[in-house]
């Protein structure tokens, strides 16, 4: 229980000992919250304290064992190079063969990890003070010149990183001690530690030019990477984190039919698979020795009203289409109830930074239709384009469509095939539907969607006050100020902005019995792609 | 008569090389009209107009496309089949391990579906009207109307999750020995005989039928043979000309078609890959596969042809 002296450091002994006393007699997590709330301890910090602690004390794990694991896709591009990796089968995989200077706990607040420690006073200028005696699979020590090439290499155009623009704020990285890389901005970002805790941002060996070793720090070794046909990951005995990892070898395919991966979990040749359709949930839970594990807000899925365009650029239509989403029962009917009603703003309650005291909006056809007056559009058909690309649009789009015949407002649902979706009709059409995966901070979910001059600012709305508070917000380091930032924003966009956001959608992750350990990271299933050195199998 | 089946081979073979190429131009240009190309599916959302731009030059998509079409058939008359847009791979390196797996499928396939389909077939048109043909017949039409998803899917519930005989998947991986490779095939070819058995037992039905209705058997049976001489010495031979044509038609479809069975059972074969490669919009790939088919169904038929006259005796004896 070597976590658990952790929690005696962390909260003192006398808390430790009451809040472990408490799960046991079985409180919820939400209740260790507020316990600890209620001494005084910062959400964020208290957030991640009861997430830790629900699930160290789900049971002692146990060494050994062996899981075969199934991800929604894999192909001819699976990569384990960092910078290049495109989906959550790519992810996992790079959880398992390599660490971060920080990690990402369940509220999206970085913790340690590669590094030690991390400062800033500016938020432009951080150091980070990397952990001694880590050493690579191939044994050697992990130095400061592996973290400036691991980043450094994100900048340079024929790397072809994913996360160049994410990058390209870092303005150098220097060694600046035997165990110190100090990181400079081109402009203050106090989410950069978050940043780092990414998948795209693992720490590789300096000058590495052929990834398919996989050759890094984390919890696993490869012992066979076959791109397309699966990958085998064995215990790394020399894992700097004590105890750490659980199992003995993790297989991972990727099998993209839902009911090829639901039957195969239950026949038992799997163990842990991504992405159950909720209509599958109560089939796998009623086998008695299958269950599922949900990860709430890992995605929404929006209508875009296009502000540059009719009727979008009519701010009563807009207003009216949101009083139309009858949000609740699209959830029940949907997602069936596998899920969070969305406030027509990206942040979710998930989030460190979600501001729980904006109103919900309701579904009130009556406001809807004297919205709908004032904006006097007349009675042509309103084409709203939808796609099985976009997760329940097509479903979402029905429900809206019946709300609006009541009011007299008349759209045309016209579907679209997921293949080419993204590239041709995502944001072209004046009302259509998208999806938006969650963003491991408040700024990049903002900043990729809504700002005045982001490529996917999915509405074209255009605010110059929003984009100011934008920026003043990334470069503040003082939590409570930066808070209220992120509320205004929030309120900005449930008012004013052009997209509908019905409900964040949850990720089902299915698994066997006996396979512990999972919790919840809103990123992605699967612990937001991090479940290889956090699960164990019960004997 | 070798004049003759070298002569018959010379104009299929050029034949099929003209199809081929045809085919080649086809593909690039369906492909070429799908939307999006190979950088923009990689990016997907993430397409902004630099990485964008930055891929696309990596994938050497900034050259126009029929110069692309000119560099692509130049390799692959020279045996180069080109590098993968999506993945920057050889294509041949990409293909080599599902190809055979594919093949292997095809082949275990082939060797159950048809003797099966050949006995029963054949049996059926001896033994025309009784129960046994009546039952053959309807049973096949029964089969093949019920759709290869279904079948796949009822054969799963009822065989993996279940009873828990067979695995849901089929791992090419873990093969080895014959028990294992008999329990994982079981199942995808259990659902691809039931798609390809009643086709080839129908047509060797009525192929035989039609035989047997000719004059010339009725002068056989006159003469006292007996009804299995009748059937294997008289009328078969001339009967083999359809029946290899529905053969092959049928294993044409093993290589490419087998999509829904390679989807549900998870096994690596090279319909898949296509699959994927059009969703990538990875031309050189699909390219390779679409040629790939081509060259198989091509090179089926042709045998089947040459299996028809070889074993006819008026065309053998000229």
């Amino acid at each position: 229980m070597t976590d658990r002296k952790l929690f005696d450091a962390l909260i003192g002994p006398q808390e430790s000992q009451q809040l472990f006393g408490a799960l046991r007699h079985g409180v919820t997590r939400r209740e260790v919250l507020k316990m600890l709330m209620a001494g005084g301890m910062q959400v964020s910090l208290a957030g991640s304290i009861a997430t830790l602690a629900s699930t160290v004390n789900a049971q002692t794990p146990r060494k050994g064992g062996r899981i075969r694991v199934a991800g929604i896709a894999s192909g001819a591009n699976d990569t384990l190079d960092p910078a290049k990796q495109s989906n959550h089968t790519d992810y996992c995989r790079g959880y398992m063969f390599y660490n971060g200077l920080t990690s990402l706990d369940g509220s999206l607040t970085p913790q340690p990890s590669l590094a030690e420690e991390f400062t800033t006073k500016d938020a432009m200028t951080w150091v980070f003070k990397l952990r001694r005696g880590v050493t690579f699979h191939d044994g050697k020590p992990l130095t400061p010149a592996d973290v400036v090439f691991s980043m450094m290499r994100h900048k340079d155009p024929a790397t072809a990183s994913k996360a160049k623009v994410l990058a390209d704020q870092i303005e150098s990285v220097t060694a600046t001690g035997p165990n110190e890389a100090t990181f400079r901005l081109s402009a203050p970002n106090a989410d950069l530690p978050v940043i780092l805790g990414t998948y795209h941002f693992h720490i590789v060996k300096e000058g590495t030019t052929d990834f398919n070793a996989g050759i890094g720090t984390g919890p696993y070794k490869v012992k066979e990477f076959k791109p397309g046909v699966r990958s085998i990951a064995v215990r790394n005995d020399n894992y700097w984190k004590p105890n750490r990892p659980y199992l003995d070898e993790v297989e991972f395919v990727g099998i993209t039919d839902e009911s090829a991966r639901v039957n195969a979990l239950l026949s038992g040749q799997l163990d842990l698979i991504q992405a159950v359709d909720p209509r599958s949930v109560e089939r796998v839970k009623a086998t008695g020795t299958h269950t599922v594990f949900e990860t709430k807000s890992v995605s929404y899925t929006d209508l875009i009203l296009r502000f540059d365009r009719s009727p979008g650029s009519n701010p009563d239509f807009v207003q009216a289409v949101k009083y139309l989403f009858n949000r609740e029962e699209m959830l029940k009917s949907i997602q069936l109830g596998h899920g969070v009603v969305g406030n027509d703003q990206p942040i979710a309650a998930t989030n460190r930074f979600y501001f729980n005291g904006l109103a919900q909006r309701r579904f009130d056809p009556e406001k809807a239709k004297w919205h709908l007056q004032k904006a006097n559009l007349g009675s042509a058909p309103i084409p709203v384009v939808v796609s099985p690309a976009a997760t329940g649009s097509v479903e979402m789009a029905l429900v809206l469509q019946q709300a609006a015949q009541q009011t007299g407002l008349n759209l045309e649902v016209k579907r679209m095939p997921a293949d080419g979706y993204w590239s041709t009709h995502w944001m072209k059409h004046p009302l259509g539907f998208g999806n938006v995966n969650a963003r491991p901070s408040a700024d990049l979910a903002l900043t990729l969607f809504f700002k005045s001059d982001a490529p996917w600012n999915e509405a074209g709305w255009k605010n110059e006050k929003f984009d100011q508070l934008l920026v003043a917000a990334r470069g503040e380091t003082n939590p409570v100020k930066r808070s209220q930032m992120y509320a205004d924003m929030q309120v900005m966009i449930h008012n004013e902005g052009g997209i509908g956001i019905p409900m964040f959608i949850s990720s089902i992750d299915g698994l066997n019995s006996k396979l512990k350990g999972l919790s919840a990271i809103p990123l992605g299933g699967m612990m937001g792609a991090t479940f290889a050195e956090n699960v164990w199998l019960d004997a | 008569m070798n004049r003759l089946i070298l002569r018959l081979l010379a104009q299929r073979m050029a034949l099929a090389l003209l199809s081929l190429l045809a085919v080649s131009v086809v593909v690039f240009a369906i492909t070429a009209v799908l939307p999006g190309d190979a950088a923009q599916e990689q990016l997907g959302q993430e397409a902004t107009p630099e990485a964008l731009k930055a891929l696309r030059a990596q994938m050497g998509l900034d050259v126009p496309a029929p110069q692309r079409y000119v560099r692509w058939l130049g390799g692959l008359v020279t045996g180069n089949l080109g590098v993968s847009s999506a993945t920057q791979l050889p294509v041949a390196e990409l293909i080599g391990s599902r190809l055979l797996n594919s093949l292997l499928l095809a082949a275990v396939t082939a060797l159950f579906s048809v003797p099966i389909a050949l006995t029963l077939g054949i049996g059926a048109a001896v033994w025309r009207g009784s129960w046994f043909d009546r039952a053959a017949s309807t049973g096949a039409v029964a089969i093949v109307s019920v759709p290869e998803f279904l079948v796949a899917t009822l054969a799963v519930l009822v065989f993996a999750v279940q009873l828990r005989w067979l695995p849901a998947l089929s791992y090419v991986s873990d093969i080895e020995s014959l028990g294992q490779l008999l329990r994982a095939f079981a199942m995808p070819v259990l659902t691809l005989c039931c798609v390809i058995v009643a086709q080839m037992m129908r047509m060797s039905r009525a192929a035989v039928i039609d035989q047997l209705e000719a004059p010339y058997i009725e002068m056989v049976r006159l003469k006292g043979a007996s009804p299995l001489r009748t059937v294997l010495a008289h009328a078969l031979p001339n009967a083999v000309g359809p029946i290899a044509n529905a053969v092959a038609l049928s294993l044409s479809y093993l290589l490419g078609g087998v999509i829904i069975v390679e989807t549900i059972f998870n096994y690596p074969g090279i319909a898949k890959l296509m699959v994927d490669g059009v969703s990538q919009r990875d031309m050189p790939l699909v390219q390779t596969c679409a040629m790939l088919f081509c060259t198989a169904y091509l090179f089926l038929v042709t045998t089947a042809d040459v299996c028809g006259i070889l074993a006819n005796p008026r065309l053998r004896h000229r």
